[in-house]
């Protein structure tokens, strides 16, 4: 029960803080993915490097789990797939998670996204057999790998620096690069970036 | 407007935090496997069995893991299945508590009407299409934006960094092709 408590308080959290920083609206994605309004990427970079900083320290003074880390393997697939949601993401503007927020909030063209993302998964259902055949799912850089190794961790470390102050140091450097980012790479000064909104 | 990316990027920071501290990094797109899941063993009830250690299914891809995705179908009120429903009552409330989505956006998005017109038809079908490359991609990576971008970097997980390398190398050209106007 209280497993289901967390899912839906922290569900709710990750839905709400999805909507405020504009993850849900394509037209904020679409100027993010071509360069032209990269507040957004600047959340996300901060986001990552907050969230590593606070687990890696958290488990350096034993406040947080290291069993609660689930890293997925590394495979070829994982590019490929990697290209063919990027190429989905900037079509539809949305991903898995902020289309379930946006068809939420009221937008129309997230239930058709979820619609299709529905039949996208069953696709890959039915031809998930021909995937393990190709070998393209076997792991590749030593599978479920961190770049140092983890105390207490069970997954391989690509190198043999120490994985929690290795994590420390990368959110840092995410933090310093969302700082370091621009407002915006391409095309016409700052000011009318959120016409609808 | 969203928030300044500062307030912003610490809440959600704070919110993958939370999530690891207390149960597991974030994930969502195995929720739309789960659902299909539930949804195919109700038009076929023969696609999902019960056995002696757990569950199995006729799809291999179901039973793999020894049938976790066909167990968790099984018995959705489970943790994921129930955090991705969460997430929609989530970005609800908090899109009506800021006066919901503007109605021409909620047709058609500003970014898409500047460069493809208001025709909703084209919008929805190019939303459909998107919709099943993000996720079949996402089940061929194991994982999407949430759990293999932002929880995998994050854990410094290798895989992480190889999936946000496909993905934004080919979202950046696609988004470029598409959106030369800006809306």
């Amino acid at each position: 029960m209280t497993t289901i408590l967390l899912a839906i308080v922290i569900g709710m959290a990750f839905g709400a803080v999805l909507d405020r920083i504009g993850a849900s609206d394509p037209s904020i994605i679409g100027w993010m993915l071509s360069l032209k309004a990269l507040g957004l990427a600047k959340t996300i970079l901060l986001a990552i490097g907050v969230g590593s900083v606070l687990m890696f320290a958290g488990q350096m003074i034993g406040l947080v789990d290291v069993g609660h880390m689930s890293v997925k393997a590394a495979y070829i697939g994982v590019f490929i797939g990697g290209v063919m949601l990027g190429a989905g993401w900037a079509l539809a503007g949305f991903c898995p998670g902020t289309g379930v927020v946006a068809a939420a909030s009221g937008r129309h063209d997230a239930l058709f996204f979820i619609a299709g993302g529905l039949l996208g998964a069953a696709a890959y259902m039915v031809t998930y057999p021909a995937w393990v055949a190709s070998g393209l799912l076997e792991n590749i850089a030593g599978g479920k790998t961190t770049l140092g190794m983890v105390p207490g961790a069970d997954y391989p470390g690509l190198t043999g620096l120490p994985g929690d102050l290795l994590g420390i140091v990368l959110g840092l450097g995410f933090v310093a690069v969302a700082f370091a980012l621009p407002e915006r790479l391409l095309g016409a000064p700052q000011g009318q970036r959120h016409p609808a909104e | 407007m969203p928030l300044n990316w500062k307030t912003g990027g610490l809440l959600l920071g704070l919110v993958f935090f939370a999530a690891v501290l207390l149960v597991k990094p974030i994930g969502v797109s195995t929720q739309f496997v789960i659902l299909d899941a539930i949804i195919g063993d109700a038009v076929n009830p023969g696609l999902i069995t019960e056995t002696e250690e757990g569950y199995t299914s006729t799809n291999a891809y179901l039973a793999k893991s020894g049938g976790k995705y066909a167990g968790n179908a099984a018995n959705p009120l489970n943790y994921s299945f129930v955090f991705v429903l969460a997430m929609a009552a989530g970005g609800f409330l908090s899109a009506m508590t800021r006066g919901g989505i503007p109605k021409p956006d909620r047709r058609v998005p500003a970014l898409w009407r500047a460069n493809f017109g208001d025709s909703p038809l084209r919008r929805h079908a190019a939303a459909f299409l998107g919709g099943f490359i993000v996720l079949y991609g996402a089940r061929l990576a194991g994982g999407c934006t949430s759990g293999h971008m932002m929880s995998g970097m994050m854990q410094t997980a290798v895989s992480g960094y190889i999936f946000a390398l496909g993905a934004f190398g080919a979202a950046v050209p696609v988004a470029l092709m598409l959106y030369r106007k800006e809306g």
